[in-house]
């Protein structure tokens, strides 16, 4: 049995079938590309994921657990974490603030615990040493050190990214869907972007989507890729698989038409 | 000075020795005051810490979650009312009635908070308005909650009758203290809840409820908390403010009020502790002193009186009163959006930069 499972995924809105009778299958630990051009239903995929949509039909298993009809906060506390196209970060709180918000699901003080935090003994001030530590690595391996006091409406496009990265990995998923990472960035960025996400794989054991424009680092990085057009699957396989189908090019590059 | 040792040092109360210093000095100007003033400005230093309490409660919900309520005078009002019928009618202790007429707050803050969850803006303003309302006038209607007439607050015995220990507050000066005491509690409990991981989501909802839900903030639970928060903070000020007063009625806590506290927020700095203070300062002494006694400045006392009258109706101060709080109210929008606290910020930037 594999790791995540999506079954006969469709959704439609109104009369469009955004995503149409889509199902695959992810291994553990192991990097999964959704590829196809702008409005083919990649990030409708995410959103039903996490919890955003609600699928008219099919099924979505993560270790055997149903996602399908759980609210995006309880398959957040199942160990699923994303990142979104146009990021959605918290701007009026620092990056530190960011990364801690990631932590939610794995800490405990309520209003009267966090209210109560007379010095450093208390439970709660405990809880977010702990906590701090924790970010701190994460702020560490992303390179955020410079930036970690700063408001996140000050920063620049290509660090708010990596700072959403950072907040999606401090939930500790099982699986982490990566909404166009590369978006926006310079070469040198995304070279670093690749490594990372490389380094997530080994170091954090997590299970990673991933949706991407950027071919090179598509083909260079996944494990598996599955090419979408118009909410339909054209085809899952390698990234050399992939490559060579005349559907994925002609999606991709347009029909040739003789005249 | 920024060199930080622990991550404890992110969260603690005194950052570093020199607020150590002046959180010192505030407090022992703030317990002396009493001692060479007039005792009518202690009164109105019990109003102003009320207040203080009510707004930095509001500004948890308003400032940090992003709710907005215009029915904290409800609130208000079942704070004051629910702690002195406690005391009268089933003879509870004041340090237990009003912790209970403060969870009845929170309760009703809860049940506010629903509708919260399908609405938003000028839609949810318009729900708590009502809600503020129904409760003025739901307590105007009942007879033993001393209806329209108003009802007179008992002595404030901080002992335990039942036990025989008795200690009564009779004057302003006795009952500053313990007001000063529930204000520091109350106003340290609210930074604290901002720090940890309470507060981080009421901001999370308020800048990104879909990330927030994407990384596990249940927005049903947090919502409503927020108001039951928020509520429970008026609770306790209401509470307190029943015995300030002395005798109330549902008039006090009309939808007038309810906008105040706003303004009092709206002004101080929105999602700040600070500004919830520094807010409730200014307004309070505003509309109690200054622009009470604006008849007695020379000259232009008199010429205010002599517009208002003319222009406007007989109750002339009243008017001067809500115009001055209103054209406050739209200079900060305009010049300041981040209200005193902002102010604040570049006084203490300037200061930590001169003399460049």
């Amino acid at each position: 049995m594999d790791h995540f499972r999506v079954e006969n995924l469709s959704i439609s809105f109104g009369g469009l079938k955004a995503v149409n009778n889509i199902s695959f299958g992810v291994e553990k630990n192991s990097i999964f590309s959704i590829i196809g051009p702008n409005g083919s239903g990649k990030t409708t995929i995410y959103n039903m994921i996490s919890g955003i949509y609600k699928p008219d039909s099919g099924r979505i298993l993560c270790d055997g657990e149903e996602l399908v009809g759980l609210s995006p906060d309880r398959i957040a506390r199942k160990g699923v974490a994303r990142t979104f196209q146009n990021i959605e970060l918290f701007s009026n709180a620092t990056v530190m603030d960011n990364l801690l918000l990631g932590r939610h699901i794995h800490m405990k003080t309520g209003v009267f615990s966090g209210a109560f935090l007379w010095g450093r003994g208390s439970r709660a001030a405990r809880e977010e040493i702990r906590n701090r530590e924790i970010v701190e690595k994460i702020i560490d391996f992303l390179d955020l050190q410079s930036v970690r006091n700063n408001y996140v409406a000050s920063l620049p496009y290509g660090k708010r990214k990596l700072v959403e990265l950072g907040r999606a990995l401090a939930l500790e998923p099982k699986i982490l869907l990566l909404d166009e990472p590369s978006a926006g960035m310079n070469t040198e960025e995304k070279e670093d972007l690749n490594i990372w996400i490389k380094d997530i794989q080994a170091d954090y054991r997590v299970t990673i989507l991933l949706i991407e424009h950027d071919m090179n680092m598509i083909m260079g990085i996944s494990d598996r890729i599955l090419a979408m057009n118009q909410g339909e699957k054209i085809i899952e396989g390698t990234a050399k698989e992939v490559q060579s189908h005349p559907e994925v090019i002609r999606a991709y590059l347009g029909e040739e038409h003789g005249c | 000075m920024d060199m930080k040792r622990d991550y404890y040092e992110d969260i603690q109360l005194f950052q570093s020795g020199v607020v150590l210093a002046w959180t010192v000095a505030l407090l022992l100007v703030l317990f002396t005051i009493p001692l060479y003033t007039p005792n009518y400005y202690v009164y109105l230093l019990n109003i102003i810490m009320v207040h203080v309490i009510l707004a930095v409660g509001l500004n948890i919900l308003v400032g940090s979650t992003g709710q907005i309520s215009l029915g904290h005078a409800g609130f208000f009002a079942i704070g004051a009312y629910g702690t002195v019928l406690l005391m009268t009618l089933l003879q509870i202790p004041f340090v237990f009635a009003i912790l209970i007429a403060a969870f009845i707050a929170a309760f009703f803050g809860f049940i506010l908070g629903l509708p919260a969850l399908r609405l938003e803006g000028p839609y949810l303003a318009i729900v708590s308005m009502g809600f503020g309302l129904t409760i003025m006038h739901i307590i105007g209607g009942v007879d033993a909650f001393g209806g329209r007439m108003g009802i007179k607050a008992p002595p404030l015995d901080l002992g335990i009758k039942q036990l025989g220990i008795s200690w009564i507050l009779k004057t302003d000066f006795q009952k500053y203290y313990l007001i000063l005491i529930m204000t520091i509690i109350m106003v340290v409990g609210a930074r604290n809840i901002l720090k940890t991981r309470v507060g981080r989501s009421f901001v999370a909802i308020k800048d990104s409820d879909i990330a927030a839900e994407v990384i596990g903030v249940n927005l049903t639970i947090y919502k409503t908390l927020a108001f039951a928060v928020s509520a429970f903070y008026a609770g306790i000020a209401g509470g307190l403010f029943g015995f300030v007063l002395g005798f109330f009625d549902p008039f006090t806590f009309n939808m007038i009020l309810s906008i105040i506290f706003l303004v009092m927020v709206v002004v101080g700095g929105l999602g700040t502790i600070l500004g919830g203070i520094l807010g409730a300062t200014l307004i309070t002494y505003l509309q109690y002193d200054l622009l009470k006694n604006i008849a007695e400045i020379p000259y232009f006392g008199a010429l205010m009186v002599a517009v208002s009258k003319q222009w406007f109706t007989m109750v002339g101060l009243e008017n001067i009163s809500s115009m001055a709080i209103g054209l406050i109210m739209i200079g900060i929008i305009i010049f300041e959006p981040l209200g005193m606290f902002g102010v604040w910020i570049r006084m203490k930037k300037y200061w930590m930069t001169w003399p460049f």
